[in-house]
């Protein structure tokens, strides 16, 4: 890897932080403990089945908010603000500072799940007064959402190198929310016929599926995930990611920064 | 060696949402720079001089032509590690202290660890900032911006440097340390090639210059060569209240202020307006030749309305 990559994504880490993205965790440690407390009181026996689903959800949550608002602004910003020209007339090459960028985003996102992660085990206890060996699947299940993260993340830089941030959010809102039913778009696109069943299909698996990386519900029950899922939902993502990633970079090294 | 060899760069932009339509920012441009000369490239605003430098830095990509920097495509990383930039009205990471964002561009430039802090402490004083390294660049005023941006050009010692409008948002005091310090860049064997439309800067500073108009360049070569090919012009001053008809015609413009007359004429007409005065015993004052400054071989190039527009001097 390039040398210089690691000190933009650090740079990028450096801004998240100094612009008070992390400051979303005081807003999550307040709905865990509120959640928690509340759940100790109305729910009987569910406790643990509530804590996750909602820990899970709002980690979830908060972590594509900040990937598609931050996202958005990665290079559009940079270029707006013109703080790219002394970038790139360094010995910099524009495919460095892309991947340098959803680096340093995708850090931002792991280190604010860790965080979160803490919180949601901390209201688990709570809720259990003990671990359980089926807290380890609530990893499986956050390591499945830091996937969809780095998708997302490398869907709003995407956008962010062509169009507007606010098209740029659109766009890549839109695509979680159809990406969060792409196993529904399946389903349809196998019962369809003719030219709304190549349509469909090829929207299917066009846009990311993002149902099948989410296992908050089975993790929720206590199930657990299979080895085979976790390696293909991991190879699925790292490739969606990198072609996003690519098609960044293919528009973004052709762009005129004017 | 030809520091930078601009070979027919031509720059078209596509205006326009709906009917695209071809504006044209920079026609083909044929331009030499030599090593360890300060070179200035002058016109007014919105000639094509940043489109210029965007096109040399690789921000934008040519319609046609090429150009060549130190001997390299405009792309190359290596040739990239010799150049400094400083972009037209630079802004940076305001969420930085300008010690931390010198040592950011400092590990993008490939400058060894060891060398780094050292580095930034010499150029932020170099700059006349040497107390604001620990102070975040949202706190800093247009004009300490400006030091901030070119200490970023001079951190990694490059062989050329490219300002674009280097001056701008600088008390005098501050464009007399900018002039020193391409003066002293040029002692150091550094090519400097700067944009400005401050014409007094250029003929302060510049080995040679270039004028682009309208995305044309209209004139490039030494000061002295430049200006010696505008016609010479002497101002003769004369006691009197009122000028004479007869004077008039020799001297269109004249002005009088209190007893004194005062006229510019070209060089060629000086004898004839001399004996005009004696015939009419008038008391002449001085004859004195004007130096011929670059402003007017610049408004020479241009049209003078739109000169008018674009010259500070």
């Amino acid at each position: 890897m390039s040398s210089r990559i690691p000190h933009i994504a650090s740079n990028t880490f450096r801004e998240a932080v100094r612009d008070r993205v992390l400051y979303n965790l005081i807003a999550f440690a307040v709905l865990m403990c509120g959640a928690s407390i509340l759940v100790g009181q109305i729910s009987i026996g569910i406790e643990r089945l509530v804590v996750i689903n909602l820990g899970l959800t709002a980690v979830s949550l908060f972590g594509v908010v900040i990937a598609i608002f931050i996202g958005i602004g990665l290079v559009s910003k940079e270029i707006e603000k013109r703080t790219l020209y002394t970038v790139l007339s360094r010995p910099v090459q524009r495919w460095e500072f892309i991947v340098g960028k959803f680096l340093g985003l995708a850090g931002t996102l792991v280190v604010n799940t860790f965080f979160m992660a803490i919180g949601v085990f901390l209201a688990l206890l709570y809720v259990s007064h003990r671990v359980q060996a089926a807290d380890g699947w609530v990893l499986v299940a956050l390591y499945f959402i830091v996937l969809q993260f780095l998708i997302i993340t490398a869907l709003a830089l995407f956008f962010s190198s062509f169009s507007s941030p606010l098209l740029s959010a659109v766009f890549a809102f839109s695509l979680f929310v159809i990406g969060s039913f792409a196993e529904d778009l399946r389903g349809f696109a196998a019962m369809a016929q003719g030219v709304a069943h190549w349509f469909a299909t090829g929207a299917a698996y066009l846009v990311p599926n993002f149902s099948s990386l989410n296992v908050i519900g089975s993790v929720a029950h206590g199930q657990g995930v299979a080895g085979a899922l976790i390696f293909s939902e991991t190879a699925y993502a790292i490739v969606y990611a990198a072609m996003a990633l690519c098609g960044a970079v293919l528009i973004f090294e052709r762009r005129n920064l004017k | 060696m030809t520091a930078i060899e601009i070979r027919g760069l031509t720059k078209t932009y596509q205006v326009g949402f709906w009917r695209k339509r071809p504006k044209c920012a920079l026609r083909p441009l044929h331009l030499n720079v030599e090593e360890g000369e300060i070179f200035g490239f002058l016109g007014p605003n919105g000639a094509g001089k940043t489109t210029t430098l965007k096109l040399l830095m690789g921000l934008v990509y040519p319609t046609a032509g090429s150009a060549r920097i130190l001997g390299c495509e405009i792309n190359d990383p290596l040739m990239k590690a010799q150049i400094g930039f400083l972009p037209e009205q630079p802004y940076f990471y305001d969420y930085l202290t300008a010690t931390e964002l010198l040592e950011y561009y400092a590990q993008l430039s490939g400058i060894a660890t060891k060398d780094r802090k050292p580095r930034v402490s010499e150029v932020l004083g170099r700059v006349g900032l040497p107390d604001a390294g620990g102070t975040q660049l949202r706190k800093f005023s247009k004009g300490m911006l400006q030091r901030v941006g070119i200490a970023q050009a001079i951190l990694h010692n490059p062989r050329l440097l490219f300002f674009d409008e280097p001056m701008s948002g600088l008390d005098p005091i501050g464009r007399r340390e900018v002039r020193d310090l391409m003066e002293e860049l040029k002692q150091a064997g550094k090519t400097v090639f700067f944009s400005t439309h401050i014409l007094s800067d250029a003929e302060a500073l510049c080995d040679r210059v270039a004028i682009i108009h309208q995305g044309e360049l209209r004139g490039v070569g030494a000061v002295a060569d430049l200006t010696s090919s505008v016609e010479s012009k002497v101002e003769v001053v004369w006691l009197g209240n009122s000028v004479a008809a007869s004077l008039k015609t020799l001297a269109p413009q004249c002005h009088v202020t209190g007893d004194t007359v005062r006229a510019v004429v070209p060089e060629a007409s000086q004898d004839a307006l001399v004996d005009a005065l004696r015939r009419e015993r008038l008391h002449i004052v001085s004859v004195t030749p004007l130096r011929t400054s670059l402003e007017e071989y610049y408004v020479q190039k241009l049209k003078p309305s739109e000169a008018a527009a674009g010259v500070r001097s």
